[in-house]
């Protein structure tokens, strides 16, 4: 029995060291040798605790399955272009399906055979006949469908993480939710309006040719051109602040996007000394670039993005190279973040603001004040109530609620959990019922010790009867907190998380290091009589 | 020192008749605030809405805040003071369900702006939750109750007995209903923290009901000749010291977080102080009598088919 002591003694030892040295990082400054060879990791605070910015974006991706349909349109442009075969149409007639009129019947099977060849991925749902006119509807299969869907959210996540890494926030934690919701969290971020706009903002680049053969007013009175559209520069005068929009006729065909950028960098505009974003195209964007100026000189290109016309300056010459750039009264940060969108990329779909939170970093110290306060009241008040009650046993049960305090916070740190406003009420909440299992061992106790039982049996007794009552207690609180765990999102995880370290830490401190105290004041001391 | 000594014996069954009728006006009374406020009041995290918490820096009265709300054209808008009166901080609950977030947002600084001067305060938080989370949420939560009360019964009951298992969950029910009845008495809205309190009040009450239903298992073998309801009487005095003991301890420190733990975790505790008070209660008054109830009906429909048989 004595021998026994000894190495229980050593193990606890063992383990109450290794969580002080999990758990020292969070207090003090650790020299450079404990960073290199032991844990580092510090408790990470949850934005309800540093401030910060928590979003979540819904990814409409029935539009990115739109867009693919509407690129697979173009392509059969293209193809049937290429082959020449004559065409009276191609148009998206619904979310998932394409149409395309042949005006020569005697193309229909090729034109089959070119579609079965090109797009696989493409459904023949039904070929129809009418006089001479063959329409093909083609569609795009469920799994298909799924695929795009799916695809569109991961491109979305990278995206989106590329433009929070370039807009430089620390340990930022971007994650898909569920099918087409992505979370992010920034914490300690400032102007959460600049963040939102550089996440949500779809950032489509496109070019289009401007349309000269009708005039803009004829357009807007009703004779729009059928490969043509309307879109609108934004113009907001500096000094009054009005928004005009000034409308340009574009043709809808885009005869280069913003997937061919290499670069995109702010300038400063010498003579206005206004910044814009200079462009680079890879290799093949370039010699689309060139063609396009080439075919096209003295007309008009316009540089649109997300919808939003920016410039549209007359092509003075080819231009080789692959250099554009986007002009448009920014103001640095603008230009700033519009290189920034541009260079990771476009979103493959909008996104959707769901959910957004955000809280100052004032609030964030107060509610870590306030925590904290309420934490070292409730101990003291749980100290001072088992010292009163079970006198020396009492400080023994106290001793183990410290040690299971210490045990849960250097859990939090290895396991990298996140403390939060709920996580700190589940350390208090802790304080609370780490006791209660000290209670019913020392009510048991007492209960034996009435029947006149020795010390040492009477403890024997209550530890034994007492530790399954424990148990059965604390795992149904912990059977609750991973239904909480398994719904709850941020904050509410960080309690259910905390309580239930606290309750798996409550079996070794308040059971096992318990009763080694009192076997050794047994064994060894060999004591007659128990405070208790 | 003792609270409670060792030789009590209280008649906790024969009080069952009072017991389950305070338990039951309690009930009716939660029921009928719930009815009448039609239905529990969700805070935004389930219903969807935008809440402000602004910080004044100078004297502005509730009743101008209120005013600049209502200005905006918002009729479901509910002011409330954060902290103390004379922090001049408010929490600012707009239920409506709002389809572009960022443009109220900007919509509310800006007028909040105009009316009280731009520099005049800060918004410390916003929590703006479209009503599409919130529906997504509410689903969630329930659920999450739902199947930890099942977890619950499975577990005693695999552990106990089945009617050791219903009573507790009779017990839990009583708690859940009392504390939703609580919470919507003081209008205190439910959302993400006070479902987690809820959640740990399930666990919790389950927790006080085992203390009982372990010592009256312990003694059925022990007492076979005295009937059930002596067993559990005398076993509901054994513990009822523990009982009221781990409760005193749970409810310090749940008490200090509702008085010192600030704002933003103040319905979490008073979720669970109401909570932890119920499940204690209940344990006693409602689990055992349940069981008790169970046996007799069980024990009466054997009885009656015997009697069928013959």
């Amino acid at each position: 029995m004595a021998q026994s002591l000894k190495w229980r003694a050593l193990v606890y030892v063992i383990i109450i060291g290794v969580a002080l040295v999990y758990l020292l990082p969070t207090f003090i400054q650790v020299p450079a040798w404990w960073e290199k060879y032991l844990p580092s990791d510090k408790i990470s605070l949850g934005l309800d605790l540093q401030g910060g910015m928590h979003l979540i974006l819904e990814v409409d991706t029935e539009k990115a399955l739109e867009n693919t349909l509407e690129r697979n349109g173009a392509d059969i442009e293209d193809l049937l272009y290429n082959n020449k075969i004559p065409f009276d149409h191609i148009k998206r007639i619904s979310r998932t399906a394409l149409e395309v009129a042949l005006v020569d019947p005697e193309t229909k099977d090729r034109v089959k055979q070119l579609l079965e060849q090109n797009f696989p991925a493409l459904k023949h749902e039904k070929i129809e006949q009418a006089g001479e006119t063959v329409t093909f509807t083609l569609a795009i299969d469920d799994l298909e469908a799924r695929q795009i869907k799916k695809a569109a959210t991961e491109q979305a996540l990278e995206t989106i993480r590329n433009r929070v890494d370039q807009f430089g926030v620390a340990e930022p934690s971007i994650q898909i939710q569920g099918e087409d919701q992505i979370a992010i969290q920034l914490p300690g971020i400032k102007d959460p309006k600049r963040a939102i706009e550089l996440i949500g903002k779809t950032a489509l680049l496109e070019f289009k040719l401007v349309n000269d053969e009708v005039s803009v007013d004829e357009a807007l009175k009703g004779s729009m051109p059928a490969d043509s559209e309307i879109l609108y520069q934004r113009d907001v005068n500096p000094k009054t602040g009005e928004v005009k929009r000034v409308p340009y006729l574009l043709k809808k065909r885009t005869l280069l996007t913003g997937d061919r950028l290499v670069k995109a960098q702010v300038q400063i505009d010498n003579r206005f000394n206004e910044p814009y974003v200079a462009l680079e195209f890879d290799a093949r964007g370039a010699k689309i670039f060139e063609r396009i100026t080439e075919k096209n000189i003295k007309k008009r290109l316009a540089i649109i993005l997300d919808n939003n016309v920016y410039s549209a300056p007359v092509i003075q010459d080819k231009i080789s190279g692959g250099h554009a750039q986007i002009t448009g009264r920014f103001t640095m940060e603008e230009a700033r973040d519009l290189a920034i969108v541009l260079r990771a990329g476009s979103l493959p779909a909008p996104v959707k603001i769901l959910e957004k939170r955000t809280v100052g970093p004032s609030l964030g110290q107060d509610s870590i004040r306030q925590g904290i306060r309420a934490m070292i009241i409730g101990s003291i008040a749980v100290v001072l109530f088992m010292i009163i009650y079970y006198r020396l046993s009492g400080i023994v049960a106290n001793l183990a609620m410290l040690l299971n305090i210490v045990l849960l916070l250097a859990a939090l740190a290895g396991f990298g959990a996140t403390l939060t406003v709920p996580g700190l009420a589940g350390i208090a909440l802790t304080i609370g019922m780490a006791v209660d299992a000290n209670v019913l061992i020392y009510e048991r106790i007492r209960e034996e010790m009435r029947l006149g039982k020795t010390v040492k049996a009477s403890i024997d007794t209550g530890y034994s009867r007492a530790f399954l009552t424990i148990l059965d207690s604390n795992l149904t609180t912990i059977i609750a907190a991973l239904f909480l765990m398994q719904f709850g999102t941020g904050p509410v995880k960080g309690f259910a998380i905390t309580l239930t370290i606290g309750l798996l830490a409550n079996m070794f401190t308040a059971v096992a290091v318990t009763r080694l105290i009192f076997d050794y004041f047994v064994i060894k001391r060999r004591i007659k009589t128990l405070s208790i | 020192m003792e609270l409670i000594r060792p030789t009590i014996n209280i008649n906790f069954i024969d009080r069952t008749r009072s017991a389950l009728i305070f338990s039951g006006v309690l009930i009716l009374v939660s029921i009928v605030s719930l009815v009448l406020k039609g239905g529990p009041r969700y805070g935004i995290d389930f219903k969807g809405g935008t809440l402000f918490q602004v910080k004044f820096n100078r004297q502005v009265a509730i009743s101008d805040v209120r005013k600049a709300v209502k200005e905006m054209g918002i009729e479901a808008g509910l002011v409330q003071n954060f902290g103390s009166e004379n922090d001049y901080e408010y929490l600012i609950n707009i239920e409506a369900a709002i389809e572009d977030l960022e443009q109220f947002s900007d919509r509310f600084r800006e007028h909040f702006a105009a009316t009280f001067g731009k520099d005049s305060f800060d918004i410390r938080r916003t929590e703006a939750v479209g009503p599409k989370v919130g529906k997504d949420l509410r689903e969630k939560a329930l659920l999450a109750v739902a199947l930890s009360c099942v977890g619950m019964l499975i577990y005693i009951w695999y552990r106990f007995e089945l009617r050791f298992g219903l009573g507790a969950i009779c017990g839990l029910v009583h708690d859940v209903l009392i504390t939703l009845g609580a919470l919507s008495l003081t209008n205190t809205p439910i959302d993400l923290p006070v479902v987690a309190a809820l959640l740990t009040i399930v666990g919790y009450s389950v927790n006080d009901t085992i203390i009982v239903c372990d010592r009256i298992r312990e003694n059925m073998p022990k007492m076979t000749k005295k009937p059930l309801r002596n067993v559990i009487n005398i076993s509901i005095n054994q513990t009822l010291s523990r009982t009221i003991l781990t409760v005193t301890t749970v409810l310090m420190a749940t008490l200090a977080l509702f008085l010192f733990g600030g704002g933003v975790i103040h319905d979490f505790a008073f979720t669970m102080l109401v909570g932890i008070i119920a499940g204690t209660y209940s344990s006693i008054f409602i689990a055992c009598p349940v069981v008790i109830y169970w046996e007799k009906l069980f024990v009466k429909e054997k009885k009656g088919l015997a009697k069928r048989a013959l």
